[in-house]
């Protein structure tokens, strides 16, 4: 069955140009494949519980979008929640991992410079953020029939997303000392951006205070937008989404890339 | 044996001589020229100037904070130095930094390791940062029956003992065939078994033409290891210079005697140790010998038991780096 190992086919056909950056993020994919029961199905299972105990309280008092039902609502916002939480998971504790388990010096005695560096952890962590996104949505049809008006959108928001809280989790990954302060970065920062950012709830039903204050976070724009494909309905325009998410993505990168090239917290 | 390029342009990962159009030359193993490094107000290295060439098997010794470690750290690129420049391979380690590391194996002092992985998946992963392919699994199985992994290349390296996890360090260091390897006390709480393992492995790299830079508790594996000796102290190299010039020049040679009679006072100057009617003299030259026998003929002292020993590199150690308390090398 090895034929259906893709790194099977890709072993022998990568140059050595790039099999620097091709073997660290095939290490990467296999570290948490290796965990695929914690670090994919359980997230999925989280995932599928909020869904239920969440529609079945709510299906008949809440009504977001007309002909939307709030378990078809809830399953975009799921998916968002669990593909930032485990994008940002993957390449954060990997990072705090190796540097508190001391093996991250044989990552920084090779010649893989600062992007493939970067490019290699991102897209591990995308890879495990659509996993477990796509395994809720498609385990969530079995409850709920949810459309998908515009699929372009959909793939931009999770790809952006992933993308965003993947780049997130390597500037986590490089700046805590130890596995204290990353748990701390995760429940004060991402666990309330990620709750507060519109997963269970449109923010039109927020008084305007708080409608202003959720337009702060740039967590609501990646699931605003992300729904806006599956619904065609959002609380703000997909291109104001798609404007912040990217400029945020950027901005992150930029950061994650300048600390990575000055070896902040790596190289003293 | 010096390893020879095929090419000028042999300039991948692994052996690699630089080349010039007008002629050729092999550019050193390492060159280090003029590095300081500061740690706010310490000053950790001050002014280290090292070249060590191609195939040399070195020592770098020194007591717990002379700067061997930062020095190694310097090298790996894991510390940027505060002034001057290093070289490996002819590769600045700074501005050429993708072809020094590809040149430089370093095994670190401490026992570091992935728990998600195998020892074979480790040593391919590492071969692979380095731009090896498939084609280098068969080094990596060489590197594996060469340090004794064969039995556990398919454990997980949590599950590895303590002496095992050391090899497997090793064999990490060596996945992508460096031309120069740095040994950061490899065999600091090693069994007898494998440090001679170890030894015989790398002795034979060494003579293969891969350039060793070791570092070590144990200074008589130096002495009968290394050609040549760099010691340090305060962030500075004290001596340099091939280890048997280093015995020659800096060590006495100690002549123990068991005498019947008081030590005459001629030869008082000379005495180390006295313990009864043993006692140890330091000698400077062999010809002393001669002297030392004659002053005690001439004072009706007979000699009931005598011994002339070598100096061994730690007598040159002490004699430079002092004898303090927790020194080592």
């Amino acid at each position: 069955m090895k034929w259906l190992n893709p790194f099977f086919w890709l072993d022998d056909k990568v140059s050595p140009r790039w099999r620097g950056v091709y073997t660290l993020f095939k290490k990467e994919l296999l570290r948490f494949w290796r965990v695929a029961f914690q670090t994919v199905a359980s997230p999925i299972l989280t995932a599928l519980l909020y869904l239920l105990i969440f529609s079945h309280v709510l299906e008949s008092h809440v009504k977001v979008y007309d002909q939307v039902s709030y378990t078809a609502f809830l399953v975009p916002g799921l998916m968002m929640m669990s593909l930032l939480q485990n994008a940002f998971a993957n390449s954060s504790s990997s990072l705090i991992q190796s540097k508190v388990m001391g093996n991250i010096v044989f990552l920084l005695l090779t010649p893989i410079n600062t992007l493939e560096f970067f490019a290699a952890f991102l897209a591990a962590s995308m890879i495990r953020g659509l996993l477990v996104g796509l395994s809720i949505y498609l385990v969530a049809l079995c409850f709920v029939s949810v459309p998908t008006v515009y699929p372009g959108w959909i793939i931009a928001f999770a790809l952006l997303g992933s993308a965003l809280l993947g780049t997130f989790g390597i500037i986590a990954g490089i700046w805590a000392d130890k596995f204290d302060q990353m748990a701390a970065f995760q429940n004060f920062v991402i666990m309330p951006l990620t709750f507060l950012s519109g997963v269970f709830y449109s923010i039109h039903s927020l008084p305007p205070f708080w409608q202003a204050v959720s337009q702060l976070n740039p967590f609501f724009y990646m699931i605003d937008g992300f729904r806006y494909g599956f619904f065609g309905h959002g609380d703000v325009s997909p291109w104001l989404s798609l404007a912040v998410v990217g400029s945020f993505l950027l901005a992150l990168a930029w950061l994650c890339l300048k600390m990575l090239k000055s070896g902040y917290k790596l190289r003293s | 044996m010096k390893i020879q390029s095929n090419s000028p342009s042999s300039d991948e990962v692994g052996f690699r001589f630089l080349w010039d159009s007008e002629r050729s030359y092999v550019a050193a193993a390492i060159e280090i020229s003029g590095i300081t490094k500061r740690f706010g107000e310490f000053e950790a290295l001050r002014g280290v100037d090292l070249r060590i060439e191609q195939g040399e098997f070195f020592a770098l010794l020194g007591p717990n904070g002379a700067g061997k470690s930062t020095l190694i750290n310097l090298l790996a690129g894991l510390l940027q130095p505060t002034s001057g420049s290093i070289r490996i391979m002819g590769h600045d380690v700074q501005t050429d930094y993708q072809r020094a590391r590809s040149a430089l194996g370093v095994v670190p002092q401490e026992l570091v390791f992935d728990p998600f992985f195998n020892v074979r998946e480790m040593l391919r992963f590492q071969a692979g940062y380095f731009g090896h392919g498939p084609e280098n699994d068969a080094w990596v199985d060489e590197v594996i029956e060469g340090l004794g992994l064969t039995d556990k290349a398919h454990t997980n390296m949590r599950k590895l003992s303590g002496g095992m996890k050391r090899r497997a360090l090793i064999a990490q260091a060596l996945a992508h065939k460096p031309p120069v390897i740095v040994l950061d006390e490899p065999t600091a709480g090693v069994d007898v078994e494998l440090r001679q393992m170890l030894w015989a492995f790398i002795q034979k790299l060494n003579q293969q033409g891969h350039t060793i830079i070791l570092t070590t508790h144990y200074l008589e594996e130096a002495e009968a290891l290394c050609e040549r000796v760099a010691m340090m102290k305060h962030g500075k190299i004290v001596a340099l210079d091939t280890t048997r010039a280093l015995l020659k020049s800096h060590a006495a040679k100690q002549l123990s005697l068991r005498l019947t009679g008081p030590l005459p006072t001629q030869l008082q100057s000379l005495l180390k140790q006295q313990n009864g009617d043993e006692v140890v003299l330091a000698l400077s030259e062999l010809s002393q010998v001669e002297m030392v026998l004659s002053v005690l003929r001439e004072a009706n002292v007979a000699i009931q038991d005598m011994q002339l020993q070598e100096a061994d590199l730690e007598d040159v150690f002490l004699n430079l780096v002092g004898n303090q308390k927790g020194a080592s090398a």
